[in-house]
């Protein structure tokens, strides 16, 4: 199930330009040092067994590392299956910003925090408003823009987004 | 000023924006409808979505109020705070105190319709505070000084080489920015200089729910994104309209706008805020101090609230639909008079498309939406376009109407008032009486046929047609036939099949059938005679469809009545009513039930049938295909309306079971609609999207040119030199 799930949404990344890779959370720091380029900026992960302590990645962001990285990796702490998307919440330690302004986002995703659809993750949005958490952007993909006549990746968002499935967690 | 100056210069004026906008227009627009329709082919549940949509949206309008005081009672728990203004002058003077206290210098902007309407820049700059908008379009717009013209692409009447020369001129860089990727790295670049700098983020909302206090904002760019989490304090400006109860609302939203706004799946960011966000302020003064604090501790935040006119709309019966727009765009880019002139001719002070009618007349007044509200022909092909269902076109009737009783009394009136009595007020225009009254007329020139004929094609009748109506010279006029098809009926014997079997029908014959397009009827009534059909012809009434489209409702509620009372003895007496014209069937199945009561009006939609319909039914319950023509190369054009109604698929699985070769067209309409393109102000706009047809079909000279309507039969006569026929006309036995 976990398994199916984690196919889909990486199918639906693919789709969506976003390169992905499925790790167990041992083999974590070997897969990050494949996506990051340097410099990089991160924001703490929360996932058990899972830093960016011992990696490139300089923690805690400071604004001139957001101007200056190429990689911001963070959390994610959703992701819908059928669109590819990354659900990340707002937080203190600046999770928003670093997946905003570095050119390259790495998220960091738990197999287990995956969602199916639009409607089940509204439901799990919905708990977590009521907790506190009640900011979260649902982010498919590079940013984009048609407004100079034609299409242009990497807006005032990243241009180009990877992502790290974490799929024992 | 005469009528015809006015006629003229409008007409100059239309003329000069689709020759130097309506391209870059139609390409944008286009490409995303179709976008669109192929999103849509990929969702399985999208009729589903839009229905839950709309209920959605008619619930939160209804409790509304109720929700107001809920989003300021979260919001403030939340740690900010919420000002609900009357007007623009109210919000203006809010945010500009808001800005005022705040020492601020500049505030970056992401793009916000609601904020157009109000004018907030011009506030702003006023008081002497720098004013950056950073959606890329608006960036666009605000370099060049102009207004938007679409509620989307801001800037989807330029062209990259317009704006690679307007930037070149205006940033006069090392090297001169040529390709798209240049211009976006380079206002990147610039706008992101801006974000860092500026003291205020203002954003508007796409939603707003109203239990958690949360900000909806959908973008693609991330500017929205930047503009609310950078600068301390925070801005967001709604009409109260956009207020949902929760996020449990927001997933069909979620997933229909990014595919009626643009043909994705899905938007690139869904932006969720209940500001003050937790994420910390970024100071780029301080560079090197990691960063920290959030929260209401460290940020502001305002949300205002906008009414400017709103709760009269919730009152109004005809304009509350307005209220459910999600701003979408997908009504300018599915309308073919928008895709070639763009809002900078299709809307008002802010709005721009169908709906703008709605928006300006409810924000702006009657005068504005009365600029351009004429532009929508009522072709309908927006409202399955339409996220949530708005009947745009009648918004659009609904107002034309206001409009028309609102209008003072102008010469030539007499002229039309003794020949077409109709319920209308005195001082309507004389073009809409004339056009409005189309079933009065053909009766008279088929009567007085064929001197009428050789009257209208005499040079100075037509000099005087155009002068006193608007009827401009250049269109060919329809020629009426002297024996209409009811004398042709009764002076007939059946054909021998025609009660072999078990079906009987009425035909509806309408104005232009009855009187100029006598064939296509004559070959209806061969048509079922030969399947076994028993049929009758009806009288002619004009269905209403006529006045509708000049937005003269009490004539069309006189005349479906009348129509609804010539048919319902033969529905009672089993007939199935068979329609040839597909705008009067379109006003059957779609108007009437605001022009009747809903069981007269849901009893003649159930009965009636567009006549390809009614032939595939027969051939489905086992009439002889072989009785009727088949095999041809043909190219076929449906109507508009009949392909808003679905049924523009009958005719072509008949053309199919009888083994034509169809090439189709995909134009949204062909720019005749009705009375439109007879119309001097619109003739050439009208021609201009008759051209997007006439190159459709231009490399089929070996087929049959096939059309539904009446209008786009008289259309495809001003764009091709040879004839074209009904599908009725195809099929019917020789
Ligand atoms: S009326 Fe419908 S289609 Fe037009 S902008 Fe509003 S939501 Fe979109």
């Amino acid at each position: 199930m976990v398994a199916d799930i984690t196919e889909r949404f990486a199918s639906s990344m693919a789709a969506a330009n976003v390169e992905s890779t499925r790790v167990e959370a041992a083999a974590f720091e070997a897969a990050l040092e494949e996506v990051v380029e340097s410099p990089a900026v991160g924001a703490p992960l929360g996932i058990e067994g899972v830093s960016l302590e011992d990696t490139a990645v300089t923690v805690p962001p400071t604004p001139r590392l957001l101007m200056d990285a190429e990689t911001g990796v963070t959390r994610v702490h959703g992701g819908i299956a059928e669109y590819g998307t990354f659900v990340i919440q707002s937080d203190a330690e600046g999770t928003e910003p670093v997946s905003l302004y570095p050119r390259t986002h790495v998220g960091v995703v738990r197999a287990s925090d995956l969602h199916e659809d639009v409607e089940s993750v509204a439901a799990w949005l919905d708990e977590e408003f009521d907790a506190g958490r009640d900011s979260a952007i649902l982010a498919t993909g590079a940013s984009a823009t048609g407004d100079m006549g034609e299409i242009v990746r990497g807006v005032h968002g990243p241009q180009t987004v990877h992502a790290i499935v974490i799929t024992d967690r | 000023m005469s009528e015809t100056t006015t006629r003229a210069e409008k007409a100059a004026r239309i003329r000069h924006l689709f020759q130097t906008e309506g391209e870059a227009v139609f390409e944008n627009t286009n490409h995303i409808n179709n976008g669109r329709y192929e999103a849509n082919a990929r969702t399985d549940d999208i009729e589903e979505l839009r229905s839950t949509a709309r209920r959605i949206k008619e619930d939160a309008i209804e409790r509304l109020p109720e929700l107001i005081e809920e989003i300021r009672e979260s919001v403030e728990a939340n740690g900010g705070t919420v000002y609900l203004a009357d007007d623009a002058a109210d919000a203006n003077r809010y945010i500009t105190e808001v800005v005022e206290d705040n020492d601020a210098e500049s505030v970056v902007k992401s793009k916000s319709m609601t904020s157009e309407e109000i004018d907030v820049n011009e506030a702003l700059e006023a008081n002497d505070v720098g004013v950056y908008e950073t959606d890329l379009g608006e960036f666009v717009l605000q370099v060049a000084d102009e207004a938007p013209s679409h509620l989307v692409g801001p800037a989807f009447h330029k062209s990259t080489e317009e704006i690679a020369e307007l930037f070149n001129a205006h940033f006069d860089p090392e090297t001169p920015f040529e390709t798209a990727t240049d211009l976006t790295q380079f206002a990147r670049d610039y706008v992101g200089e801006q974000i860092r700098d500026a003291d205020v983020g203002m954003t508007g909302a796409n939603f707003v729910f109203a239990e958690s206090g949360t900000i909806a904002l959908v973008t693609n760019e991330g500017n929205a994104r930047k503009c609310a989490v950078t600068p301390e304090t925070h801005v967001a400006v709604a009409g109260i309209e956009k207020l949902i109860p929760s996020v449990r609302e927001f997933p069909p939203f979620a997933e229909l706008i990014a595919k009626a706004a643009g043909g994705q799946d899905i938007a690139t960011y869904l932006s969720l805020l209940s500001p003050p966000v937790d994420s910390p302020v970024i100071d780029f003064e301080n560079p090197d101090e990691p960063l920290s604090g959030g929260g209401p501790e460290d940020r502001e935040f305002h949300l205002v609230l906008i009414d400017n006119g709103r709760t009269a709309m919730r009152e109004d019966d005809e304009l509350r639909e307005t209220l459910y727009c999600i701003r979408c765009g997908a009504c300018a880019n599915s309308c073919a008079n928008f895709q070639h002139v763009g809002g900078h001719a299709f809307g008002g002070e802010t709005y721009t498309g169908g709906i703008a009618t709605g928006w300006e007349a409810g924000v702006h007044g009657q005068e504005s939406a009365a600029e351009f509200n004429d532009l929508c022909t009522g072709c309908s092909r927006c409202v399955n376009a339409c996220p949530v269902k708005i009947d745009i076109p009648w918004i659009n009737t609904a107002v034309r109407d206001r409009i028309n009783r609102g209008a003072d009394p102008e010469r030539f009136d007499s002229l039309v008032e003794g020949l077409t009595p109709d319920e209308e007020p005195g001082g309507l225009d004389v073009q809409k009486r004339l056009f409005g009254n189309y079933g009065t007329l053909a009766r008279l020139g088929s009567a007085t046929a064929p001197v009428s004929n050789w009257l209208a094609d005499l040079g100075p009748s037509r000099a005087l047609m155009e002068r006193a109506f608007g009827v401009d010279r250049r269109r060919e006029l329809p020629a009426f036939e002297r024996t209409t098809l009811r004398d042709w009926f009764a002076d007939r014997e059946p054909l021998p099949s025609a009660d072999d079997g078990d079906r009987s029908a009425v035909i509806y014959p309408d104005a232009y059938t009855n009187y100029v397009l006598v064939n296509r009827g004559k070959a209806a009534v061969r048509t079922l005679e030969a399947l076994g059909v028993d049929v009758a012809v009806a009288p002619c009434y004009e269905s209403g469809r006529a006045p509708l489209s000049q937005g003269m409702i009490e004539t069309a509620r006189t005349n479906a009545t009348r129509v609804a009372d010539s048919l319902e003895p033969s529905i009672e007496a089993g007939r199935d009513v068979v329609v040839i014209e597909p705008s009067d069937l379109a006003a059957f199945r779609r108007e009437y039930d605001r022009l009747l009561p809903a069981d007269r009006a849901e009893n003649l939609a159930e009965h009636s049938y567009e006549i390809m319909e009614y032939v595939y039914g027969l051939l489905e319950n086992g009439a002889d295909a072989a009785v009727l023509e088949g095999g041809a190369d043909v190219a076929y054009h449906s109507h508009c309306q009949q392909r808003t109604l679905g049924v523009d698929v009958y005719t072509e699985e008949v053309l199919s079971k009888l083994d034509y070769d169809v090439v189709t067209s995909d134009v949204e309409c062909c720019g005749m609609a009705g009375s439109f393109g007879y119309k001097s102000e619109y003739y050439e706009l009208s021609m201009e999207v008759g051209d997007t047809l006439r190159e459709q079909f231009e490399g089929e000279t070996d087929r049959t040119l096939v059309a539904s309507g009446a209008s786009c039969h008289e259309q495809l006569g001003s764009l091709f030199p040879r004839e074209s026929v009904h599908p009725i006309e195809l099929v019917a036995p020789r």
